[in-house]
């Protein structure tokens, strides 16, 4: 019985709505869908999201992992703090992220920086939604591993940049390409912390939102398919890279 | 690994100033914003009845969807453990589908299904009820974004501790409901409140799916994220301090979400 409910209400809640985008979107002449999704504003959006969200992603790994090696390895007063002030862009709602954003970076700055409605913010804004992930998942892995094998290491002569290339980077690399390719889907969907920060830059999720406003749901529903089809070929190449290196 | 001082130094200085100016500065300036022109402007400001309706709708939304979730949760990840079948694997594969798709695609999925010209818009109509634009459209929403956050939790709690208790249970002659009130919810419970404070958290911040679904009207349909968005698009010094009172608002709950995220991570078998 749990079994059946189960699959209803999943199938209530999410797959109805998802499976009235995807008929939405090919119920159109072909023509008119690749008119909506190749014109010059859906294609820049595209590539713009998908190139932010590879970007936020990569930053992200080596940040995070940074990040959580000095979580893990180093210690210093008010740790603990910081410990737990990662989960804050979990906890933050990410119009009030974004709304910082335009307070810091704004047209009244505080430091004279005025990166608001540029890609820059953008990213800045994305950085900061997704910043728990790699730190979040490479944690863990770091505090299991046996520090033995690179003392091994080092009595047998490795630099540090040997030991880490060959010794930690392997045994984080799995949990490093699994919490960026969560940060790159996060990245890609993202829109409450840049509706007020982006006027000028196209992004895919903004350009849906003004064509379901401007009452297009047709061009809307169709762009949302390629950003899904995309997203989800760009996921699974992050994921095999991991797979690949794990085995 | 044994690093030289210096670079155990500088690693230190750059997470610390990379957490600094990401994640620290943001909420630093929305409190100084907010208290810019004193406590009691910044006070009135989310007194105003608009201000108190959003705060009171954004508290419904999760008031709905938390328990939902809940319940959908702990018995989907029972499912999704307890009984391997091509249907659970099924389930397993789609059960993410809320974190992998925008929120802004989510709004309009329900305006495609619920809207006047969705698939059951004249039904609707007919009957007088309105989905899209009104209160039930954005409960759908919250519920859809912040659906898999307690099963995610639950499952692999519920992998560690294993089913030999529950079957002594059923060997003794409890019933099902008695083996889960009494062995498997207890084995849970952390798991499932880490993942109430995740949707808790995202039910009451969410705006992307909401706000396609939502008329935004103050004192109906206008969530505190919503006015936070309404009031920072307004021009004017009055509209300015309102945006950053109502973010004041959201950041001082999520600070209390991050307090229980912290007393609790460590009940926590598995960390994400």
């Amino acid at each position: 019985m749990a079994l059946g409910l189960s699959t209803l209400y999943l199938s209530v809640i999410v797959l109805l709505p998802l499976a009235a985008v995807t008929v939405k979107a090919v119920s159109q002449s072909p023509s008119d869908f690749w008119q909506s999704v190749t014109n010059t504003l859906a294609v820049r959006a595209l590539l713009t999201t998908l190139g932010a969200s590879l970007l936020t992603a990569a930053i992200g790994a080596v940040m995070g992992t940074v990040v959580a090696w000095v979580l893990v390895r180093d210690d210093f007063p008010g740790k603990r703090i910081i410990n737990a002030i990662i989960d804050l862009p979990f906890a933050l709602p990410t119009i009030v992220a974004g709304l910082a954003l335009l307070a810091l970076y704004g047209p009244g700055s505080p430091f004279g920086i005025h990166l608001a409605f540029t890609r820059a913010v953008v990213l800045v804004a994305l950085l900061f939604v997704t910043l728990p992930f790699v730190v979040r998942s490479v944690q863990p892995v770091l505090m299991e591993i046996d520090q033995e094998v690179e003392d091994a290491a080092a009595s047998l002569g490795a630099g540090n940049g040997v030991i880490f290339r060959r010794v930690v980077l392997p045994a984080l690399r799995p949990a490093i390409i699994s919490g960026a390719a969560l940060a790159f889907a996060r990245a890609v969907g993202e829109i409450g912390s840049l509706l007020i920060i982006t006027a000028k830059v196209p992004i895919a999720s903004i350009v849906i939102f003004a064509n379901v406003e401007s009452d297009a749901p047709q061009a809307a529903a169709s762009l949302s398919l390629v950003l899904i089809v995309l997203s989800l070929i760009v996921l699974v190449l992050i994921r095999r890279l991991g797979g690949r290196v794990a085995h | 690994m044994r690093i030289s001082n210096r670079a155990k130094w500088s690693l230190r200085a750059v997470a610390l100033l990379y957490l600094l100016a990401l994640l620290i500065l943001p909420v630093v300036i929305i409190f100084a914003k907010t208290f810019e022109h004193g406590f009691g402007v910044a006070w009135g400001w989310m007194t105003t009845p608009a201000a108190i309706s959003a705060l009171w709708l954004s508290l419904l939304m999760a008031i709905i969807a938390v328990p939902l979730n809940t319940v959908f949760g702990i018995a989907c990840a029972l499912v999704l453990v307890r009984r391997r079948g091509r249907l659970a694997a099924v389930l397993d594969g789609l059960i993410d589908l809320p974190f992998l798709v925008s929120p802004i695609i989510v709004g309009l999925a329900l305006t495609l299904v619920y809207g006047i010209h969705g698939w059951f818009g004249t039904f609707f109509t007919d009957h007088g009820i309105r989905i899209i634009f009104a209160v039930p459209g954005m409960v759908l929403a919250t519920v859809f974004v912040s659906l898999p956050f307690v099963v995610r939790e639950v499952a692999p709690v519920l992998v560690e501790v294993g089913d030999e208790q529950e079957q002594a249970a059923a060997t003794l002659g409890a019933s099902d409901w008695q083996t889960f009130r009494r062995i498997t919810l207890p084995s849970i419970r952390w798991g499932v409140i880490y993942g109430v404070i995740l949707s808790t958290a995202r039910a009451l911040g969410e705006i992307g799916a909401v706000l396609v679904v939502s008329s935004s009207v103050a004192g109906s349909t206008l969530t505190l994220p919503l006015l936070v968005y309404q009031r920072a698009s307004q021009l004017g010094p009055g509209a300015e301090t309102a945006a950053y009172a109502a973010a004041t608002e959201l950041a001082v709950i999520s600070l209390v979400v991050l307090l229980a995220m912290t007393a609790f991570s460590s009940r926590r078998p598995h960390a994400r």
